[in-house]
């Protein structure tokens, strides 16, 4: 009997530790196969804008021309800023045309790599690190603010097609978290851009996005004001002169 | 053995003791040895192998080939010296040395890809347990496989393999025969760690043929290399990372691939496994039958699975020379077209149309009196694809008898000509081709004609970087090939020297021309050999040491034929004949048939000769009967019977040999081995199983030909990779296949 009452507590603490707390916590990873919809199927014809091409030149001539292979990442990444954030069948196909190998090749590759998007996304995709020192300073509460103002769940697309919301690994800005990315993919490729808004709170993350719904740029990184770059708030509390010189200017008449 | 033996038969003898519960007991020999005896002694020799063990041989008894018998370096393995040719991996020497290492992802005749990690041994003087899959043999490398070290991270590996693996054994159909119930069985540990939650993957659809599970997968990445390498369609690829991988196309593509069975057999669990075998059977309750493929004309060797009456499935068998370890879709699936449309009685066609079944005495007796009121001039005889060398034997001999020289096998065109042999074998031979580094297909697509064939030309361009040249209707070979024309004029072109592809063939090393068996249909055949002939020898390729010049057939039973002589007299002899002899024949022009001829059909399926017989005598398949077949490069092999006839059906040449003795002209041979050696008489090479047997006269003894070249282009023979003979074309899956999987 006294077994049996351990066995159902120990279910109970079981259970409140495996509660999801917050909302549904959707994993990112897309899938790994293809479902052919009316705008991204093999049929669809797509190829890169004139601008690109010469682009696509000068990513090719930094590798052998009998490697050409090795340029798909950086082929994929033009191709999908040229195609609004995310990558057709049509667009990988093209690539595999261009750098000369099998498309499953270049498929291998878009599937392999989290930050290709192989599904529809937002003009300006927010991408909000989840990585345990923005969690421990309220992440989960940023997303949450986005994923209801916003009205969407992750990864998915708001309905004017502005605005989608996914989780991130960590983007080193450890000492100004939490914060979001945006990648703002508006002006197709030449307008491309990826930037950090740090020190973020739920507040300041929906101005953000209001502020890019009006086609307005919000200044990137730090957005405490009181905080330059990485510093603390208030301004520095040491390096506050010069260095010390090493002790001999001139190392070989030490 | 010795005193143990011998002091329980004295016991018995004696009568002391009664027989009974307790002779088998005594009856078994108890053997001991002396290490077992001496474990100590044993243990304190360090090192060096006990002198009265016997030496350890190669696994599977395979032979080790020296390229450079100076290179040969040592290696210790459990203690063991093997001598091993340099460059050999670890897992090779080990191999040599008589152990055999646990892998999943390793496999011969595919590149190395490391990543399964259950092939881990311990060597000396290195911090952690190495891949021996992936890492070359040094001199003087001490490897061990027995350590606590290595069992540890087979166990550990066996473990992770598990983590993801559904509990599928008892649906799955690769039990029996499954590389990981095995492996886990020898090196895993006996219980797991995992309590989480497994992760599944969907299931792609690759076609009729290939079943996929493809949460069963454990990312050995073998199809994805197989069909890379060997099949040549990229088609398969690991998408995904982590555990999350999956095995798939991507998009959604069949696997259109004539290779794509063979994953089946690559794959080490049953994420791929075969669909039309699909919940049939398991792996011990079948028959295993050593045998020949007969649908086309490389003669793959395979083994024939029955339970029963029935051919359950068909497996490839090891043939280095010929077909390695593959065999082509159609020689795998087509086995179900054995079931479908058998004749199993003799049947007599009557005055309202329609067949009745009678006795075999009365339709012998039918056949017998016919043959009787025709002149022997109009009587005609044809043999089939799939007709052996036995029945056709027979053919040949009681149309002679009858006074007939009209006899003669489909595929061989209106004027063979039998009397060079290197005029119709392929004599470089299947493994020959290899050694070549210039292709010239002239009038052949390999890949629909002969599979296998065309997988060794691929691995010759793949590994050589062989030039391929072809000569041919438009067509989609699985390697780089340079496509020079479509029509014996460019044959011309390259024999004047006129064609940049000349000075390829002239400064080829190897040059090696295949012609094919499409062309005997044509009538300027003689013209188009010559051409040929002659740039063979502007490219050297016919000389002592190396044959170049070949001939791809394209049934099985075509060289049989030639090497037995079935040549008819006169080549529109079908227009004038009475009596009509076909012999499992169904590609043969039924309206050039006289309305009155007489035509008698034995076969054992109702294809399309069997419309227009008169009478039909049912024989036996291949599976079912012992007979000869020749290959393309003339390599006699026999199939043998892995399955009873199906109804009424006999032997071919047993149905000739019956009905020549009521014909009244009987002949002389009653037994298998009676007729076989008659065939000896005409041809011995046929006597010589898996022997292959080369030409020896070169075509330099032929005489000059006058005929005049056509511009017509050349065709192609094989239409339907799927359906060419009898067997197939009854076939459902082959049906399937080329509903869904031909190129359009």
């Amino acid at each position: 009997m006294l077994g049996r009452l351990a066995a159902q507590r120990f279910r109970e603490i079981r259970q409140v530790f495996r509660q999801i707390p917050q909302a549904p916590r959707l994993f990112s990873t897309a899938l790994n196969y293809h479902l052919d919809t009316p705008d991204n199927n093999p049929d669809l014809p797509w190829e890169f804008t004139e601008a690109n091409k010469a682009k696509v030149k000068e990513i090719l001539s930094h590798y052998p021309s009998n490697y050409k292979q090795s340029g798909v990442i950086p082929l994929l990444d033009l191709a999908q800023q040229q195609h609004g954030g995310w990558l057709t069948v049509s667009a990988m196909n093209e690539v595999a045309r261009i750098i000369e190998v099998a498309p499953i090749r270049v498929y291998e590759v878009a599937t392999f790599y989290s930050m290709f998007n192989r599904t529809k996304v937002g003009k300006y995709h927010l991408l909000v690190c989840g990585t345990t020192p923005c969690m421990l300073r309220g992440s989960r509460d940023i997303e949450d603010a986005l994923l209801k103002h916003l009205g969407v769940k992750r990864n998915e697309v708001t309905k004017d097609g502005l605005f989608s919301v996914g989780e991130m690994e960590c983007m080193g800005c450890c000492v100004n978290a939490p914060m979001i990315t945006v990648a703002d993919y508006s002006n197709g490729s030449e307008g491309y851009a990826y930037n950090y808004y740090e020190d973020v709170t739920p507040k300041r993350v929906v101005e953000i996005v209001e502020a890019l719904r009006r086609g307005e740029k919000p200044p990137r990184g730090t957005q405490n004001p009181k905080r330059i770059n990485s510093g603390p708030e208030g301004g520095n509390t040491t390096l506050l002169g010069e260095p010390k010189a090493p002790p001999c200017r001139d190392l070989d008449a030490c | 053995m010795g005193l143990g033996l011998l002091s329980s038969r004295t016991l018995l003898r004696s009568g002391k003791l009664r027989p009974g519960i307790f002779t088998p007991l005594l009856r078994r020999s108890i053997v001991s040895t002396s290490e077992l005896q001496n474990a100590e002694a044993a243990q304190a020799q360090p090192d060096s192998p006990p002198p009265d063990l016997p030496k350890r041989t190669p696994v599977g008894g395979a032979r080790v080939h020296f390229p450079n018998p100076e290179d040969a370096i040592e290696v210790f393995v459990d203690g063991y010296p093997v001598k091993i040719p340099k460059g050999m991996t670890v897992l090779q020497a080990c191999e040599i040395a008589g152990v055999d290492i646990p892998r999943f992802c390793y496999h011969s005749r595919l590149s190395i890809a490391g990543n399964c990690r259950m092939c881990l041994v311990e060597v000396e003087k290195s911090p952690k347990p190495v891949a021996s899959c992936a890492m070359p043999a040094l001199p003087g490398m001490k490897i061990k496989t027995d350590t606590p070290l290595a069992k540890k991270a087979r166990e550990g590996v066996m473990e992770f393999l598990l983590m993801n693996h559904p509990l599928d054994c008892p649906i799955c159909d690769q039990g029996g025969e499954c590389d990981l119930q095995d492996q886990s069985m020898a090196f895993g540990s006996d219980r797991g760690r995992f309590t989480e939650t497994k992760r599944s993957v969907v299931d792609k659809n690759l076609g009729p043929l290939v079943k996929t599970v493809m949460t069963r997968c454990i990312q050995c990445t073998r199809c994805v290399r197989f069909a890379t390498e060997i099949a040549g369609v990229q088609d398969l690829g690991m998408l995904g990372r982590g555990s999350g991988e999956e095995i798939g196309t991507y998009v959604e593509r069949l696997m259109t691939s004539e290779l794509s069975g063979n994953v089946i057999d690559i794959c080490p669990v049953g994420a791929l496994t075969s669909k039309p075998f699909a919940f049939k059977a398991r792996n011990w309750e079948l028959k295993g039958t050593e045998s020949i493929d007969v649908t086309d004309a490389v003669g793959s060797n395979i083994r024939i699975d029955s339970r029963g009456p029935e051919v359950m499935r068909i497996l490839p068998r090891l043939n280095e020379d010929i077909n390695e370890e593959w065999i082509s879709d159609k020689t795998r699936f087509f086995y179900d077209g054995l079931k479908r449309q058998r004749l199993n009685d003799p049947m007599i066609r009557g005055p309202d149309g329609r067949f009745k079944a009678v006795s075999w005495r009365d339709a012998l007796a039918v056949v017998a009196e016919v043959i009787h009121q025709v002149k022997p001039s109009e009587i005609v005889g044809v043999a089939g694809k799939l007709s052996d060398a036995e029945s056709m034997m027979a053919l040949k001999d009681f149309l002679n008898k009858m006074g007939s020289n009209n006899v003669w096998c489909e595929g061989n065109g209106p004027s063979p000509n039998a009397d060079i042999r290197s005029g119709y074998i392929m004599n470089t031979s299947i493994s020959g081709l290899e050694k070549a580094d210039v292709f010239l297909l002239v009038g052949t697509q390999p890949r629909v004609e002969a599979a296998m064939v065309n997988a060794r030309i691929r691995k010759t361009v793949r590994a050589a970087q062989a030039k391929v040249g072809y000569v041919g209707p438009a067509t989609d070979l699985n390697y780089d090939h340079e496509h020079l024309g479509t029509g014996p004029q460019t044959l011309k072109e390259i024999a004047d020297g006129r064609h940049p592809f000349s000075s390829t063939l002239i400064n080829a090393k190897n040059p090696c021309i295949i012609v094919g068996a499409g062309v005997f249909e044509r009538n300027d055949k003689d013209a188009i050999f010559s051409v040929v002939e002659t740039i063979a020898e502007s490219a050297k390729a016919v000389r002592p040491d190396w044959n170049g010049l070949n001939v791809l057939l394209l049934n099985a039973a075509q060289a049989a034929a030639l090497d037995l002589g079935l040549v008819p007299e006169s080549g529109n002899s079908i227009e004038s004949s009475k009596f009509i002899y076909l012999m499992g024949a169904d590609d043969v022009n039924l309206e050039k048939i006289p309305e009155d001829a007489f035509v008698v059909y034995q076969g054992h399926h109702g294809d399309r000769g069997v419309y227009r017989a008169n009478i039909i005598l049912p024989s036996s398949a291949f599976s079912e009967k012992e007979g000869t077949y020749v290959n393309t490069e003339g390599c006699a092999q026999t199939t043998v019977p892995a399955v009873p006839t199906v109804g009424d059906a006999r032997d071919d040449w047993k149905i000739i040999r019956a009905l020549s003795e009521v014909a009244g002209a009987c002949l002389p041979y009653d037994s298998l081995t009676a007729i076989r050696s008659r065939m000896r008489t005409v041809a011995p090479n046929l006597l010589n199983t898996d022997e292959r047997q080369p030409a020896i006269f070169s075509y330099s003894l032929k005489p000059e030909s006058r005929q005049e070249m056509s511009t017509v282009p050349f065709g192609t023979a094989v239409e339907n990779f799927y359906m060419t003979d009898s067997i197939t074309r009854a076939s459902k899956v082959m049906a399937q296949c080329s509903a869904s999987l031909l190129k359009k």
